[in-house]
């Protein structure tokens, strides 16, 4: 049970941290030439920022930006490209799911400022209502979703599984180590396993990533 | 349009569109990012400010004080709103616990404030400076240890706490065979993947809520209510949401919050509760503890059959309904239920997906397995051996539609469960002990008014406006189909729109109520739109037919726009329910089968084939049906073998409350699934002849998986989830 | 999140500078553990050292034999690469047990080894937490505790270490290689890496302030068979309950590590020597001393049970 003594004690603790961050914001403007790019020293009391650059579907996108401000925030909040979604904002659930130089990540835990001049692929780059990306047409015609809100991280997520198994990378399910993985129901679902859908489509989805993968390329 | 004889033939019949597996309508814009959610307004208007919620770190007691003064020297901080200066809040007809909390606090995690920033950086960080004192208070937090002080809660009608039917007592102690055993259910969390989430717009002392909730009519009225507006003065716009399962049917912490930062801010505000706050503040599924008792003859008709049930709420809540289930589902002349309702201090409990049925369900139908061996008998045997077609507490109602035993029938020689060995331990695969159960699904089908308006312009384009929600359920599509099979037209010439309260009110999602009645509803609107367009052409309504876009009477015919040429017609109607209900029982039916494996060192329980077969009413979409059933199968895997929320009894509250400590199912979990739908029309139902299955999909899954369990390894487990823990001390050696 | 500086480091000098500079800074790499914990304010620097442009992304032979995985290598690259593959199975299996696709392809080697307790009593900020704030007290005890230590526990604390890869990384014998902000570097074994809570829970490792990984080397591999076994509720993208991460020979000798008990990899030695005898004389060394809670007794038969499955599924 937290006493009322042990709350107060959690909240000092936090106002010591305060004071703190100023003071280390200044003392660090002396090591300048050190580093390849630091955010602005605040002014007193004001959060810092950052400018950073990259590229999101295709385009480059110069923002200035709170250093707390996280990729997913920043393609939401910040450049209104809503369709990756904050489902938990902790990666515990997959649905902030985008591809940063071919590689699937959760936008929720990774700071925008870290992604100076690399290139993110949205669920809005993969394709549009006019012109749907194979895995979106597969997801209509399996019904691959209900709500919608897992949505965009299992597309994002299934376009970058089958690069990886396409690329050789082993999955906890993958029987011999030392062959390249198969494209198998067990391999799907184990690798889209960080990607919760609460709707429950997963039987849905398995069907319509294999009609994609089983296309010709 | 009063729906009170039993439907005969009408447009829908045709089935050109209706019954066919259908594409979602929202599809292409889900897929690619492109439906707007209550978050992602940005384009309505002024640039939101940003609230971040603090929760309460007590779960009973009061504030002493609080302490904003470091909060709002925070950087970009605009507003913050407490009990202290949110002004006079009134509570929602629907809600228990008040949305605000303070002085007094009602449960862990209850919004004490909200933080209204310039960002959201700025709210989150602010929030923490928030200083909050609190003076705790002893609270009750333990339903097995209130068990004995639970008293038998009010209620009426179809919620009636007791009923009994005949000398239960004196039947169960002269039956031969008997079973008397006591089931728990644990406290389970929505889960869905959208927070819940509001945005607040004010203009004078009219508000707009972009918000994400099911039962838009409910809402508005209960954020009128808590904010003492008219009603009229308040609108709820929430047409994509990112699932709901019962969790969003009511107004809830974001959407007030958001209401109150925006007048406290004079700006926009947008809330999202945090995961990590959203399983203590908002509601959950009450855990139960449910004892069964079942007489049967040595034949195996049961003579005697008993269901209570108890579980905990706040003050002035609901107990679980998990006895409704057994007051319909199988014969037995002599019956009795009870609900018993406990005080607790946890948060509020409330209803999530089956309400009633799916944690009774739970319990019910292991009884029914352990019967069923007991008699030596098969379990799908011994459940159609008691099947009834009469509401078995009154025998003069006949069921509507009642196929049960065919479900199982179906189910079994589909599934292949005379493969299924009999004697629980005796199938082996490897390291895996193998086993399949099966258990009955049943839910109530439920009647509620429903409104829609159509319009049709020149085009000859139908667009449908109604206030019911798709929360993942299909509701465009199915609306869609409706009024397309209704005007004669192809499905891209219709355009719903949902989700808005200056919409007609409709059924709203829950209760599996959804699609039947707001289909229902645009059924009553076209039926009107037709006969304008009748009237308007100048045709004879009696012959008049709508088909390709056409319109045609005798030997005229003239495309459907015409009727439109000088101005949109406009009709709107709702569907409203007589007395069948009453004369009928209407209920949803199925069965569930499931082959699992048992790792028999480890006790790790991995499913490797389920399948349901369902009969409720016509099936509007096979494709979205489908979705629907395997979702609910899919978390009532989750119920079966992961799904807890534990409970700290200290101190009162839910301790995993996120979702790495909630495990819910991932796709590793779940194998393909097979649904079949039984050809079945309900002309008691409505005029589309449809009945509920959205919660039919969940009910008596778990039960499935526990008897697969026990069919695996001899191993009966009576408190759920099933986790290996309670497994593994049984098990055989490795 | 706390208002925080931002640099991004181009040298391990600069990084050592940085972190020199200040009393509350943290280098960040992968950031997927660092971050979720900024969020509820139970980490709270004030200055971040990005050092993900240091060249610590590479996998090279040493002249023993073995490989130095450098500090950055992400996840999926460990357990993709050949030669972990082939040499080092334990630690591809370890790695590709854990967390999930997304946040392998973030999470780096060094962070990996130092993520935290997954205890929901730490992670609730309402609550006391001697590791999150020393002196406060322990939830966990007496609380909701499936999840929690069996073995090596205290007063103080009863989290465990949620790390699969390091159960491989202490079967392995790996030894962790660090730069200290005056430039000194020195390599710790991994045993010796990992701390257990005692009175000071809060300390976690045995690296100092502003102490940094530069890779983790394992020594020249040693053959047999191996296994990592993660028993978990659900079938992925969980923590273990118990993990046993075993090396076995021909002759039924070799080596084994557990998760899921303690606040640290856990590995006895006199347990292993028991390993021809089979799981329950290397369980009962190396449970000795167990304390488990009501809660979590259960895997105490756990351990037992999935060792026997592991030594068995080694015979083939």
């Amino acid at each position: 049970m937290p006493t009322p003594n042990e709350f107060e004690i959690s909240r000092r603790n936090l106002l010591v941290g305060t004071v703190t961050s100023v003071a280390i914001g200044a003392s660090h403007g002396a090591n300048a030439q050190n580093a390849a790019s630091r955010s602005h020293a605040p002014a007193q009391g004001m959060p810092a920022t950052a400018k950073v650059s990259f590229s999101v579907n295709g385009e480059v996108r110069a923002l200035e930006l709170d250093t707390r401000t996280t990729l997913l925030d920043a393609l939401r909040e910040h450049l209104h490209l809503t369709g990756t979604k904050k489902g938990c904002d902790h990666g515990q659930c997959g649905a902030c799911t985008v591809i940063v130089g071919g590689q699937r990540v959760n936008s929720c835990l990774t700071l925008a400022v870290m992604h100076e001049g690399d290139s993110v692929t949205t669920i809005e780059g993969l394709g549009t209502p006019e012109h749907m990306h194979p895995m979106q047409t597969a997801f209509v015609t399996h019904d691959g979703f209900q709500c919608g809100y897992c949505t965009p991280g299992q597309i994002c997520s299934a376009v970058a599984v089958l690069d990886e198994i396409k690329a050789g990378i082993p999955s906890h399910v993958t029987g011999d180590l030392t062959i390249a993985p198969q494209l198998t129901n067990a391999e799907l679902r184990e690798r889209m396993s960080g990607n919760i859908c609460r709707c429950g489509a997963y039987s849905n989805i398995a069907e319509a990533i294999t009609e994609v993968a089983g296309r010709p390329a | 349009m009063k729906f009170d004889t039993p439907a005969t033939t009408n447009p829908i019949d045709q089935l050109k569109i209706i019954g066919h597996a259908t594409n979602r309508i929202d599809g292409p814009l889900k897929t690619t990012g492109r439906a707007t959610y209550a978050y992602e307004w940005h384009d309505a208007g002024a640039r939101p400010a940003y609230g971040y919620v603090v929760g309460s770190a007590i779960a009973k007691g009061r504030i002493t004080s609080i302490d904003l003064s470091r909060a709002k020297a925070a950087p970009g901080v605009i507003a913050i709103v407490s009990a202290e200066n949110a002004g006079k809040l009134g509570k929602g007809k629907y809600n228990t616990a008040k949305l605000l909390g303070g002085p007094e606090i009602d449960h862990y995690h209850q919004a004490v404030a909200v933080v209204v920033a310039d960002t959201f950086e700025q709210a989150r960080a602010a929030a923490q400076l928030v200083r909050v004192d609190y003076s705790a208070e002893k609270g009750s937090f333990d339903l097995s240890a209130t068990r004995d002080g639970a008293a038998k809660p009010p209620g009426e009608g179809d919620e009636k706490a007791e009923t009994a039917v005949g000398d239960f007592a004196g039947a169960f102690a002269a039956a031969p065979v008997q079973l008397d055993a006591t089931y728990t259910t644990p406290d389970q969390s929505h889960a869905m993947m959208e927070p819940h989430a509001s945005m607040a717009a004010w203009e004078g002392d009219k508000l707009t809520l972009w918000t994400s909730n099911q039962m838009i009519a409910w809402t508005t009225g209960d954020v009128a209510k808590t904010l003492g507006l008219p009603k009229e003065n308040v609108r709820l716009v929430s047409p994509f949401i990112g699932g709901g399962f019962g969790g969003k049917l009511f107004l809830r912490s974001d959407a007030i919050l958001a209401a109150l930062g925006a007048r406290a801010a004079n700006r926009p505000v947008k809330v999202a509760l945090q995961r990590p706050l959203i399983i203590n503040n908002t509601t959950h599924r009450p855990a139960t503890i449910q004892r069964i008792r079942i007489g049967a003859t040595r034949e195996g008709k049961i003579s005697a059959i008993g269901h209570e049930s108890w579980s905990g709420n706040l003050p002035e809540g609901s107990p679980e309904t998990a006895v409704m289930q057994t007051r319909l589902l199988y014969a037995g002349e002599n019956r009795m239920t009870a609900l018993r309702l406990a005080m607790l201090d946890l948060p509020e409990g409330n209803s999530m997906r089956a309400p009633g049925e799916a944690p009774g369900m739970m319990a019910l139908e292991i009884a029914m397995d352990e019967m069923a061996e007991r008699l030596n008998l098969d379990p799908v045997e011994f459940r159609a051996r008691n099947d009834t077609q009469v509401d078995p507490e009154h025998p003069d109602r006949p069921f509507s539609q009642r196929q049960l035993v065919e479900c199982m029938r179906i189910g079994a020689e589909r599934f292949g469960w005379s493969r299924r060995n009999a004697k629980p331990g005796g199938q082996r695969d490897g390291r895996w002990l193998v086993g399949m159960g099966m258990a009955a699904a049943f839910r109530n089908n439920l009647l509620m008014k429903s409104g829609a308006r159509v319009r049709l312009d020149s085009s000859g384009t139908v667009t449908v406006e109604t206030d019911m929600t798709d929360i993942g359920t299909g509701s465009y599509t199915i609306i869609a189909q409706t009024a397309a099979e209704m005007m004669g037209l192809p499905l891209d010439k219709v355009v719903v729109r949902l989700g808005d309260s200056s919409f007609p009110v409709s059924a709203g999602s829950g209760g599996q109520f959804g699609a039947n009645n707001s289909t229902s509803g645009v059924y009553a609107a076209c039926v009107k739109l037709r006969e304008a367009v009748a009237q308007k052409l100048g045709f004879n309504s009696a012959d008049v037919s709508f088909s390709d876009g056409q319109v045609s009477s005798g030997n005229q015919s003239v495309p459907l726009g015409q009727a439109a040429a000088d101005s949109e017609l406009v009709a709107e109607d709702s569907i409203e329910y007589g007395d069948l209900a009453k004369t009928h029982q209407q209920s949803t039916f199925g069965a569930h089968f499931v082959e699992l494996g048992v790792d028999v060192a480890t006790a790790e329980i991995r499913i490797r084939r389920m399948l349901a077969v369902c009969a409720a009413g016509r099936v509007l979409n096979p494709k979205t049906a489908r979705s629907q059933v395997i979702g609910a199968m899919t978390m009532g895997v989750g119920a079966a073998l992961m799904e807890e929320l534990a409970v700290d009894k200290r101190t009162g509250f839910f301790v995993n409350h996120d979702l790495a400590g909630y495990e819910v199912p991932v796709h590793a979990d779940i194998p393909h699934q097979e649904t079949i739908f039984l050809d079945e029309t309900d002309p008691m139902s409505s005029p589309m002849k449809a009945k509920g299955i959205g919660e039919l999909g969940l009910c008596g899954v778990a039960a499935a998986l526990a008897n697969a369990v026990y069919n695996a390894t001899g191993i009966r487990v009576r408190d759920y989830p099933i986790t290996l823990d309670k497994l593994l001390h049984h098990m055989p050696d490795a | 999140m706390k208002s925080f500086t931002y640099e991004k480091a181009n040298s391990p000098a600069a990084a050592a500078a940085a972190a020199a500079g200040s009393s509350n800074a943290r280098f960040i790499a992968g950031g997927t553990n660092l971050l979720d914990l900024m969020k509820l304010e139970i980490e709270t620097p004030s200055h971040l050292i990005d050092v993900n442009g240091l060249a610590f992304d590479k996998i090279e032979p040493t002249q023993e034999g073995g490989l130095r995985i450098g500090a950055l290598v992400r996840n999926t690259a460990l357990a993709a690469d050949e030669r972990i593959r082939r040499d080092y199975g334990l630690l591809s299996r370890a790695l590709l047990s854990g967390a999930s696709g997304q946040l392998r392809n973030k999470a780096t080697t060094a962070g990996n080894l130092l993520q935290r307790t997954r205890c929901p009593y730490f992670y609730d900020t309402n609550q006391p937490c001697n590791k999150r704030t020393p002196g406060s007290g322990c939830a966990a005890i007496g609380g909701v505790t499936r999840q929690h230590a069996v073995l090596g526990s205290s007063e103080s604390c009863i989290a465990t270490h949620p790390s699969d890869m390091a159960i491989a990384m202490r079967a392995l014998d790996a030894t962790v290689e660090t730069v200290r902000p005056d430039g000194t570097t020195r390599a710790i074994p991994i045993a010796d890496l990992h701390r257990l809570p005692g009175e000071t829970p809060h300390i976690e490792t045995t690296l100092s302030a502003g102490e940094l990984i530069t890779s983790v080397t394992l020594p020249k591999p040693v053959g047999g068979t191996h296994i990592y076994r993660k028993v978990r509720d659900r079938a992925s993208y969980a923590f273990a309950l118990v993990s046993v991460g075993a090396i076995v020979q021909r002759d039924g000798t070799g080596r084994v590590a557990v998760g899921g008990v303690a606040h640290k990899p856990w590995r006895v030695e006199a347990a292993e020597a028991e390993m021809p005898r089979g799981a329950k004389a290397v369980a009962t060394r190396l449970l000795d001393g167990a304390r488990p809670t009501r809660d979590n007794s259960f895997k105490l038969a756990l351990v037992e049970r999935t060792l026997a499955a592991v030594l068995s599924e080694a015979k083939g």
